[in-house]
């Protein structure tokens, strides 16, 4: 297997681009990338998007965005994992290069999520869970999560004054991260206060505990490590150590610990092992905070604080940008929005930028090893990726 | 919504009488039924009915309720425990919301889940109450 590096990224800003089309924003975003890593030909492409039959009615992507990106007859996939769709293009493109199938592969995602309305987008990504068995009954996205979160709260025995407290610090956190990304949806500071005073969605979760709904794509070039140092000189190379990938139930009932997501620590053991690494040894990391629960939760799985005190750290400031653990420097999806299938590649995106030393204000001290974890529905698949300067 | 009724009508068994699945291997009740039991592969199942009283082991109460709930205003949704270890996520009825609590006991009711499309077909299936 080849060393894979990754050569180039781009995305564009995300939010509600109505004048924007699919195929535009993809585009946009590809060739930004190609443009970073100095390239004017892919072998192959993948694209991350959980929905675009449902959205917009398009599917067949792998067709559409080879041919407006100017790239037949290249071989280009659309790869599907509900919200993990953009890590699982990264993880697809990733094997591509490394088995020496395709030197020159573009990882993107891409999702157009305003092309229906709130009820329809609803409708889309209710999709990522059990149709038949939660959704029929009535459950929601955020009533899934804030199942896990009372269940949470519950085991673990946490006042909901403090319990509240530390969710609401996760949106605070994010979104003051957010502010100093100008491809962030959402550039704007949020108090504690807000958060909790913000409309009830499901027990306990309020609107501020949500990620939005968001147009946006995202793009990286990959190529092998050799082939990065000998021919693309533009930034220094930054490799994938590893890629780690599990399932778990698809319904939240089903899962052996509702309150714990065994799929990410099952996909975070393998990338560990993978790279040689222990969770100790990441220094910043991009997580999957489609609803505040989830950073907590997922911190926990990926063995980075004590089951049970991850919202204890958040609230002592640990996961903040000058804190011992960073998470979501980006913004994550709650402040940089949340367009399904890209959110998995603009996480890689925000790792490259910290290991090269170009993430501006956000710009971490200590960025030599990153780690993204992309996680589809309610836990039931997660892709993780750990990444090197070198 | 699509007119088509046989993907309604497949899971009645189950939305209508509980009908679960017992694996031979384990003892394991399994609902919906599986054709094959996750982690040993086993085949073998018995058919049986879920045992109807059970515990509320989470909840939460959806206040933006998804298509077709709209009318139902707030309601208690939540994840509950059978005997035989299956769980199945549904409502928790004839409860005043501030009641619902984790570790309740509750029974499951046949009810009416919602009305589908212009036609306003009657969808039914299962909720629980408390017991």
């Amino acid at each position: 297997m080849r060393d894979v590096a990754v050569i180039g990224v781009g995305m564009n800003k995300w939010g509600e681009l109505w004048e924007k089309s699919l195929r535009d924003i993809f585009v946009e975003a590809a060739l930004l990338a190609m443009d970073d890593a100095g390239v004017d030909h892919i072998d192959s492409l993948y694209v991350g998007s959980m929905t675009p039959g449902l959205f917009i009615g398009q599917e067949h992507l792998g067709s559409l965005l080879a041919d407006y990106l100017g790239q037949c007859p290249i071989p280009a996939a659309r790869v599907e994992s509900a919200c993990a769709s953009g890590g699982l293009a990264v993880r697809m493109g990733w094997m591509d290069v490394a088995l020496g199938v395709s030197d020159i592969v573009l990882v993107s995602g891409v999702e157009k999520m305003l092309d229906v309305d709130g009820a329809g987008a609803t409708y889309a990504l209710a999709t990522a869970a059990d149709q038949e068995w939660e959704c029929y009954n009535g459950a929601t996205f955020p009533g899934l999560y804030a199942m896990i979160a009372n269940a949470y709260q519950a085991k673990h025995n946490i006042p909901f004054g403090k319990f509240r407290k530390q969710l609401a610090q996760v949106a605070v956190k994010n979104h003051a991260n957010g502010l100093l990304n100008p491809n962030a949806q959402f550039q704007t500071k949020v108090t504690p206060e807000q958060v909790m005073a913000s409309t009830m969605v499901a027990d306990p979760l309020r609107l501020l505990d949500c990620s939005p709904i968001t147009d946006g794509a995202a793009a990286a070039i990959l190529c092998p490590l050799e082939m990065a140092r000998a021919k693309f000189k533009k930034h220094s190379p930054v490799v994938i150590a590893a890629s780690g990938a599990a399932t778990d139930t698809l319904s939240l009932a089903h899962r052996e610990d509702m309150t714990y997501l065994k799929a990410t620590e099952v996909a975070a053991q393998r990338a560990y092992k993978m790279a040689g690494l222990k969770p100790a040894d990441i220094d910043f990391a991009e997580v999957h905070d489609c609803f505040t629960i989830a950073e907590i939760c997922v911190t926990e799985a990926l063995g980075f604080f004590e089951v049970g005190k991850g919202g204890d750290a958040t609230l002592a400031g640990a996961t903040a940008l000058d804190g011992a653990k960073p998470i979501n420097s980006s913004g994550g999806l709650k402040s940089k929005g949340h367009p399904v299938g890209a959110t998995g590649v603009a996480q890689a995106i925000e790792v490259v930028h910290q290991l090269r030393g170009d993430a501006g204000k956000r710009q971490l001290k200590k960025a030599r090893i990153g780690l993204t974890q992309n996680m589809g529905g309610s836990g039931g698949s997660t892709i993780v990726h750990i990444f090197k300067s070198v | 919504m699509s007119s088509i009724t046989a993907r309604y009508w497949r899971e009645i068994p189950q939305r209508y009488r509980g009908e679960a699945a017992k694996s031979k291997k384990t003892g394991k009740t399994y609902f919906p039924p599986r054709l094959v039991e996750p982690k040993n592969g086993n085949r073998e199942f018995e058919p049986v009915k879920l045992d109807y009283e059970g515990k509320l082991v989470t909840y939460t109460i959806i206040r933006v309720a998804p298509a077709g709930f709209e009318d139902q205003g707030a309601y208690a949704l939540g994840i509950v425990e059978l005997p035989g270890g299956a769980r199945i996520t549904t409502q928790i009825a004839d409860c005043p919301l501030s009641d619902v609590k984790i570790g309740m006991k509750v029974r499951i009711e046949f009810r009416k889940i919602r009305d589908e499309g212009h036609e306003g077909i009657h969808c039914y299936g299962y909720k629980v109450v408390p017991a």
